[in-house]
């Protein structure tokens, strides 16, 4: 008989977690009196993993810089871009998205760039944190 | 007689998609006497075109991201291979630096891979701690592939002409630190696999594809260089660096000096690709480091490459060594914004077919391990049609899986 695996069981045993508890160590009953506990600073919050570099996170819009040329909208693999024709700007919906940063690519003026957040988790997909205008 | 037909029915309608145990919509029947596979069957094509008639309606570089979403684990190849063939079409040049970095992305999606089919196969035997072990490895290099690409499976590094990214002077230590990781690892994993007693009782002697069945089924991949058949795209016809690079196929013999064609040729042949793989990349960071950096892309300008795409005409395939085994996507323009055609053929297309084979003779609690040994893109176990006396039964996947860690516990006794 021989089980390999017994000596790597074992010594797994006294290593700490992998896990990174976010945002708390247990789930809190009510989400957003927890948020609002951390907001007075009644709880403290265990901080996500960081992002790496380079990470494509929701998209930041520089729209005075945009001259509203529409390539975005041609690359855009999940069509998340709506063209507003009376500003000759763009609108990004972020639930369409897909992150794949290539309208960051082709943009010839260098207005869209994308941050680091992405806790973007909401009901609504159309609410207004998911749209960047 | 009457029963019979409406549950036949329930099959072959694509409730998949709807059901929450059924992922993809793919249908088996097994007929079964006693514990005894007499036969099987498959049924396949329920969600393959969808993909392509979006892809008709969109440009070469918007059909990048789709062929991404078609597998989540070759999410590399199938953009890779689309690439290929619109670049054959165009007649566009790849910058040497583009060559290399393509191979560097395609040897780290492999050993992802492959290390978490080991897990899943350890799964689907019952030996879950050895799940979990090689899933911990597979964070490893799923860290890397974030580190290098910024997303940690739909990559997004795919670009026709080249890569979107490139692989810095900085960035090396990491590669290399990761890649002396996956050895250490290596050696760990090849004693679990190859010497623990669990995994010799269940794979040894157990869902045998010969070499004749192979090569007559078309199988692909791993699951023919198990049964040793030397196939491989990668050497047969060359694309990317792998032409410069040194490396030979992947058979059992190899270790062991003998071919069987069992789940166990096939463990081994995954572990000496994971191996493989990171022998390949350390070439290739060799190579890397003597080529300037920058030139990553045919042509930086998008804009310009569309413009350039949208005049094309012809056809042309574009063929890759995925980690399941050959990935072909066919695309015809006509001088057009979007492609007047696009088909893939997924490996695991290939490799159901030599599953008729594999599973004669076996027993019922076989079926997810024989099944998984193919590393097939679906759940393919979810339900299995049982005739017994005529009268058909369905089991599930959580009952086969059941099974499965019965018969582990039956011999361990």
């Amino acid at each position: 008989m021989k089980f390999i695996m017994l000596p790597k069981v074992f010594s797994q045993l006294f290593k700490k977690p992998f896990t990174n508890k976010f945002p708390a160590k247990y789930t809190p009953s009510s989400v957003t009196n927890y948020l609002a506990d951390v907001a007075s600073g009644k709880a403290s919050m265990t901080p996500p993993i960081e992002t790496p570099e380079g990470f494509r996170g929701k998209i930041v819009y520089d729209k005075e810089k945009c001259i509203g040329c529409k390539l975005c909208l041609k690359v855009c693999p999940s069509e998340a871009i709506e063209f507003k024709p009376d500003e000759k700007k763009v609108k990004f919906y972020m639930a369409r998205c897909t992150f794949c940063s290539q309208c960051n690519d082709i943009c010839p003026v260098g207005c869209i760039s994308m941050s680091d957040e992405f806790l973007m988790a909401d009901a609504d997909k159309y609410a207004k944190e998911l749209i960047v205008e | 007689m009457k029963a019979e037909t409406i549950e036949k029915t329930t099959y072959t309608i694509p409730v998949g998609p709807i059901h929450p145990a059924l992922k993809e919509p793919v249908m088996f029947e097994f007929e079964i006497d006693g514990e005894r596979i007499v036969d099987a069957d498959v049924y396949l094509g329920h969600v393959h075109r969808t993909v392509e008639w979006t892809g008709m309606r969109r440009n070469p570089i918007q059909i990048l991201y789709l062929a991404e979403r078609i597998c989540g684990i070759c999410s590399y190849c199938h953009p890779m291979s689309f690439a290929l063939a619109v670049e054959r079409i165009a007649g566009i040049e790849i910058p040497e630096r583009a060559d290399y970095l393509r191979v560097v992305h395609a040897e780290l999606e492999r050993i992802c891979s492959h290390v978490l089919w080991a897990g899943v196969a350890a799964h689907e035997i019952g030996f879950d701690t050895v799940l979990f072990l090689s899933w911990q490895i597979r964070e490893k290099a799923l860290d890397l592939t974030e580190y290098l690409t910024g997303n940690r499976v739909t990559k997004g590094i795919s670009m026709i002409g080249g890569v979107r990214r490139d692989i810095t002077k900085r960035m090396y230590p990491k590669v290399n630190e990761t890649m002396e990781f996956f050895k250490e690892s290596f050696e760990k994993m090849r004693k679990i696999f190859l010497e623990d007693k669990t995994f010799k009782l269940r794979s040894q002697q157990c869902g045998v594809l010969t070499k004749k069945e192979a090569l007559d089924l078309c199988a692909v991949g791993p699951t023919t260089r198990a049964s040793g058949v030397k196939k491989d795209v990668r050497l047969d016809q060359p694309y990317f660096a792998f032409g410069e690079l040194d490396f030979d196929y992947v058979t059992p013999d190899v270790l062991t000096g003998e071919v069987n064609g069992d789940v166990y040729d096939r463990i081994i042949v995954r572990l000496l690709e994971v191996k493989q793989s990171v022998e390949l990349i350390e070439q290739c960071m060799d190579r890397l480091s003597g080529i300037p950096e920058g030139e990553i892309v045919a042509e930086p300008k998008i804009a310009k490459l569309l413009n350039q795409l949208k005049k094309i005409e012809g056809e042309n395939i574009g063929r890759m060594e995925a980690p399941r085994g050959e990935v072909i996507h066919y695309v015809k323009m006509t001088g057009q914004e979007h492609p007047y055609s696009w088909k893939v053929r997924a490996p695991t297309y290939n490799n159901i077919l030599p599953w008729i084979p594999m599973l004669k003779g076996e027993q019922i609690a076989d079926i997810p391990i024989v099944a998984a040994s193919t590393d097939p893109c679906m759940s393919c176990t979810n339900r299995v049609g049982i005739v017994k006396q005529g009268k058909r039964t369905e089991l599930t996947k959580e009952r086969l899986h059941q099974l499965s860690v019965e018969k582990t516990r039956r011999l361990m006794q």
